[in-house]
């Protein structure tokens, strides 16, 4: 039985369904600031702006914060109200959710660290195209998980599966060119292994943005499809509903 | 445990099937009415061996009923009609051959309010011992442990066994009549809110006693309080203005039942 964004909204207890509903945008409040800190940490690399990277690693602190009280309110409605069905499954996927973000803020923090390293570098850096290409791409990943946790769509999240895909085949394909500009010139080498690591970052954010649309299928549809092969997903999400 | 999902059942409804052999009763197409007003309708169950069956939900909506009809309670009210079969180990409790006596010996059954005797606790445990057969003192003695034992009571009980059981606490009494019930041996033991009159401690110890009981016994168990029945029960039925409306292991209906009616009862929403 699927379930609806407003199915937590129907409690005889209101205090009830006002908790699930501050358990909800306070996970939406944690997922637009860790938005945001990837998109300004991938910015202050692209644009060399050493400010800004040293502000979203001091941003850190607030996405850790809203993690430790994220969890306490879930722990709350778990002991006070033993939610069962949706409602358990909603707190559940709500702590997994904010520990995946509170991973990709990190991930925005590691970003910011290569960015201020690689602004004090001489000299041209290369690979930020590839930066700039697979930024996108996982920030759309990000932006569309949390859009499907916020109007429970599955479907958007099996796109976001998908998606996780492309981006691993696309990390490839960059490491390797990464590589050639090593071999080419070896002044370069210190510069290019930042480019990894941030890659390696970005990637990563891409792997916690399929972890989030794995939750909302499980939110919605009861159907835990973690470590489960994408190609067989879509067919068993589908038959489901 | 094998056993499948049918969408047999009136307007397809989620419940649970067992095989012949799995089940301990099986109830098949069972309507009951008080004074021509329906309280059962169609229900049709299969409640397997050796596990604990809760049936849930609201007020009024026939588990008490169901679970009555199970031990005939309903015999001696004239304006009760009922239709279907209930099977127990594949013989039919209305049966001609069935006695009444014989079926409640084999199907105990315990009440919200404990309802000991006013006598002393050997004897209150005695007593259906004392109707079924003739023992020599020792063999039922030994009995009247091994009920008290299975029951959670004997450490508590030991040394005042003929002490009038009205000075056990609630909690006590309880278990003092399912020690009562389980000294015929029954195949079937029916739990009608069996700690909805007790303390939380109380009621934890009864919950402990259903799940030790049933390595020997099958349980049933009506309860309003959905925690205890998740806690508790392998399988949970949800009936709603009697009818069966889903039917399946505990865990899958209280993470994941398949039923928005199922759902909004159990997760507390307006229907």
């Amino acid at each position: 039985m699927d379930i609806t964004s407003d199915t937590h909204s129907q409690h005889i207890s209101r205090q009830f369904n006002q908790e699930l509903e501050e358990l909800k945008t306070h996970l939406m409040a944690m997922g637009g600031l860790v938005e945001k800190q990837v998109q300004d940490a991938v910015f202050a690399l692209l644009e060399g702006d050493s400010h800004l990277a040293e502000k979203v690693r001091d941003n850190d602190r607030q996405v850790n914060d809203l993690q430790l009280q994220i969890d306490d309110e879930c722990t709350r409605v778990l002991a006070r109200r033993q939610p069962a069905a949706s409602d358990l499954r909603l707190v559940l996927a709500v702590i997994r959710a904010t520990s995946d973000l509170e991973r990709i803020g990190d991930e925005a923090s590691k970003i910011a660290r290569n960015a201020m390293l690689l602004s004090e570098s001489n000299g041209n850096v290369r690979g930020l195209v590839e930066v700039r290409h697979i930024s996108e791409h996982v920030r759309k990943m990000l932006r569309d998980a949390l859009t499907a946790f916020a109007r429970f769509d599955t479907e958007l999240a099996m796109q976001v599966v998908r998606e996780d895909e492309l981006v691993d085949d696309e990390y490839g394909s960059a490491m390797r060119s990464l590589m050639t500009f090593m071999m080419e010139d070896s002044r370069s080498i210190s510069s290019v292994l930042s480019i990894m690591w941030v890659l390696r970052a970005l990637e990563r954010v891409g792997d916690h943005a399929n972890n989030l649309a794995e939750y909302v299928v499980y939110l919605v549809k009861g159907l835990d499809i973690r470590h489960s092969d994408p190609d067989k997903l879509d067919q068993e999400v589908l038959k489901k509903s | 445990m094998l056993a499948s999902f049918s969408s047999a059942n009136a307007a397809s409804a989620p419940v649970m099937r067992f095989s012949a052999e799995q089940c301990c009763l099986s109830i098949a197409q069972f309507h009951l009415a008080y004074a021509g007003k329906a309280a059962l309708r169609d229900l049709t169950l299969d409640i397997p061996r050796h596990r604990v069956t809760a049936f849930i939900g609201p007020s009024g909506c026939g588990k008490s009923t169901l679970l009555r009809a199970i031990n005939r309670l309903h015999d001696l009210n004239e304006s009760v009609t009922h239709s279907g079969h209930i099977q127990l180990e594949g013989q039919d409790i209305h049966d001609a051959t069935m006695n009444v006596t014989e079926l409640r010996q084999r199907v105990g059954m315990v009440f919200q309010t404990p309802n000991p005797f006013p006598m002393s606790i050997y004897e209150n445990v005695a007593f259906g011992l004392r109707l079924q057969q003739r023992l020599p003192k020792r063999k039922r003695d030994d009995i009247i442990e091994w009920a008290l034992t299975s029951a959670a009571l004997w450490d508590e009980v030991k040394d005042r066994l003929h002490r009038s059981a009205w000075q056990l606490s609630g909690g006590q009494q309880q278990r003092l009549v399912i020690a009562r019930t389980l000294a015929i041996q029954p195949d079937v033991l029916l739990l009608d809110e069996p700690a909805s009159a007790l303390d939380p401690i109380s009621t934890l110890k009864i919950e402990e006693l259903i799940r030790n009981l049933k390595s020997q016994l099958t349980l049933v168990l009506v309860t309003h309080n959905m925690q205890q029945a998740a806690r508790v029960s392998d399988y949970t039925a949800f009936l709603q203005h009697g009818e069966l409306v889903e039917y399946g292991p505990t865990d899958q209906v209280f993470t994941n039942p398949r039923l928005q009616r199922t759902e909004n009862y159990i997760t507390g929403r307006t229907t």
